[in-house]
């Protein structure tokens, strides 16, 4: 759960982002050879249509049939869309709200209000950072108990004047430092989890980025979950579980694929309820197409929802979690009865 | 402090060949040697030192509830492996051989002192005590029961690993399922205490374990959020020496009362008499 070992720093085999570099260097060219032929005139068609389907055979190579532990590198791509990005494509006039009212500001939890289509919702989320500095800043999206406390305090705002809550989750995990445990990280994210259960207005979560574990759980209760094609969801980071496991932080790779972490795998499980797909190569190749796809499936969501009575919308959000789970029930004397 | 150590040791090498193999267990804190009859009758716990062993979810039941009150609620449910992950059915293989329980888990229905509760036990000898869909399901259903019943609950853990691995994220899952049955337990005003036994981590004390109305841990549990193998490679800030414990909880403020083993029973008992009689009328 260590922040920093998931920003992709870990070496293992060639990654995907290695992949990318060379698709990357190719569109560099057909853009050279693009330039070059308008400005001498020069018929480069052929040319540039070889670089293409270059390109696109590479594409489908690379991007079209895409490992757990590919995904997971997607999911952590330094350049994927986070919360405030997606707080700025998809809705208007976003007031930030700070604080937690006990202790701090955390930055690495945003919120505040903003409208949906020019309706009044309340939006927050973890917001990892860009560059270096942004990423200190901001714990790389690892939200403290203050944090936990901010988003519920706009979750029972949000409550006090009827809006719908949408919930941003991108975080490697809660933060784990000594700080965090004196605050009361537990504590933090447990009580967000029994609030939201019973909170009378709509909430959809969005899985945008890393669903970590309790870190993500901690806003991660609501109406619907969407979760992005490229984005995971995991109760522990490959690296951790492959520490402990198998004592060797270097079989993330086969930790990634056992831990069924990817969307397709919560949607089978019913963890969430819909995949946003995304353009091929990641969300990070065309942001504003996957914000607009994740608008509209928030309005579409929240449309549905709005349509319940509360306490109809309350009984449905506890059965979408009551029935999380697999296991058998055996006759009671074949079991240890103690 | 070398030199008692060294008599410590002594001692028990002395001891330990003149009596046949079992019965002598050794205090993992002070490291003396503890007949184990006598280790029984006083809980399990150290004389010497106060070091509090764990307890089996047998014997923590036991030690709160009237003899022959208790009774078991859904013992069949039973551990599969949704995930297919390496190693995992022979693991509960093992463990149900070594334990003599199902799962991880005991939940049942029983009397303490004359007040009927809902009660629930994580067993830290089985994977860990770890909340697998099993542990989340019966914990669940132990709340629901309760609250239909409206009966008082009193769920005990003892966990190392939080959410369990080996069914990844359906384990995660187990900890909103069962804060949204405490949600309505909570809200149908019944009460909730929350004892924390050595280990309770993760996302087991990210979810059920710290909603109690009244958390109660015994001295030296080991009580925290991130695991040790996992906060050794991050970057956590200095420690304090009793860091994650019982006694460090306690005074950051997440818990009501550190009680030693011999009161938790006479505690339960004088929360219980203070919440479910009826209304005081002056």
């Amino acid at each position: 759960m260590d922040p920093k070992q998931s920003t992709g720093v870990v070496t293992m085999r060639k990654s995907i982002l290695d992949f990318e570099r060379q698709i990357e260097q190719l569109e560099k060219q057909i853009e050279e050879l693009r330039q070059h032929a308008a400005q001498h005139n020069l018929d480069l068609g052929e040319e540039i249509a070889r670089l293409q389907s270059e390109h696109e055979r590479l594409m489908h190579e690379i991007f079209g049939r895409l490992t757990a532990w590919d995904k997971v590198q997607l999911a952590r791509h330094p350049r994927r869309p986070q919360t405030l990005d997606y707080i700025r494509l998809i809705f208007d006039d976003f007031l930030e709200l700070h604080g937690d009212r006990t202790f701090a500001d955390d930055p690495a939890m945003v919120g505040g209000l903003a409208l949906l289509d020019n309706k009044p919702v309340m939006v927050f989320g973890q917001q990892k950072g860009r560059d270096a500095r942004e990423r200190a800043k901001r714990n790389f999206g690892s939200a403290r108990p203050e944090g936990y406390r901010k988003a519920l305090r706009l979750m029972k705002l949000a409550e006090k004047f009827g809006r719908p809550v949408i919930s941003f989750v991108d975080t490697p995990a809660a933060d784990c430092s000594v700080g965090a445990e004196e605050r009361g990280i537990s504590e933090a994210i447990a009580r967000n989890m029994r609030e939201m259960a019973v909170l009378k207005v709509p909430i959809v979560i969005a899985v945008i980025g890393e669903g970590g574990s309790g870190g993500a759980v901690g806003i991660g209760l609501g109406d619907r979950v969407l979760m992005l094609e490229n984005a995971i969801y995991s109760v522990i980071p490959p690296e951790g579980c492959a520490a402990i496991l198998w004592r060797d932080p270097s079989k993330a790779e086969e930790a990634a694929e056992a831990l069924k972490l990817t969307a397709e795998d919560s949607l089978r499980f019913d963890v969430v309820d819909e995949i946003i797909p995304e353009p091929l190569g990641g969300a990070h190749r065309d942001p504003e197409l996957v914000a607009l796809r994740l608008k509209e499936a928030l309005v579409k969501h929240l449309a549905e929802l709005s349509r319940l009575p509360t306490s109809e919308m309350l009984d449905l959000r506890y059965a979408r979690f009551r029935k999380l789970g697999a296991f058998l029930e055996i006759p009671e004397d074949q079991a240890a009865v103690v | 402090m070398a030199i008692i150590g060294r008599q410590r040791g002594a001692e028990s090498q002395q001891a330990e060949p003149h009596v046949p193999d079992g019965l002598w267990e050794k205090c993992p804190k002070c490291e003396r040697a503890l007949f184990k009859r006598d280790l029984e009758k006083n809980l399990k716990v150290c004389h010497h030192c106060g070091y509090h062993f764990r307890l089996s979810a047998q014997e923590r039941i036991a030690l709160l509830t009237e003899p022959g009150s208790f009774h078991e609620w859904d013992a069949g449910v039973t551990a599969c492996d949704p995930l297919g992950f390496p190693g995992y059915l022979q693991k509960l293989e093992r463990d149900r051989g070594r334990t003599g329980l199902n799962d991880a888990v005991v939940t049942g229905g029983a009397r303490i002192g004359s007040t009927d509760v809902a009660i629930g036990v994580t067993d830290f000898r089985f994977l860990a005590g770890a909340m697998n869909s099993v542990v989340g399901e019966r914990i669940t259903r132990c709340i629901e029961t309760a609250t239909e019943r409206r009966l008082p609950l009193v769920l005990i853990s003892g966990t190392g690993g939080g959410a369990s691995m080996y069914e990844g994220i359906l384990s995660l899952m187990q900890m909103p399922k069962t804060a949204a049955a405490l949600a309505r337990h909570h809200e149908a005003r019944l009460l909730y205490v929350s004892i924390l036994t050595d280990a309770s981590m993760a996302g087991v004390l990210a979810s059920w374990a710290s909603l109690g109305d009244i958390i109660l841990a015994e001295p030296g549990a080991s009580i925290g959020f991130t695991g040790d193998r996992v906060s050794k490679q991050a970057q956590v800030g200095k420690k304090p020496p009793d860091f994650q414990t019982a006694e460090f909880q306690l005074r950051n403020g997440m818990i009501d009362a550190i009680v030693h083993r011999k009161e938790l029973k006479p505690t339960l008992l004088r929360i219980l008499k203070w919440t479910q009689s009826s209304p005081p009328v002056w």
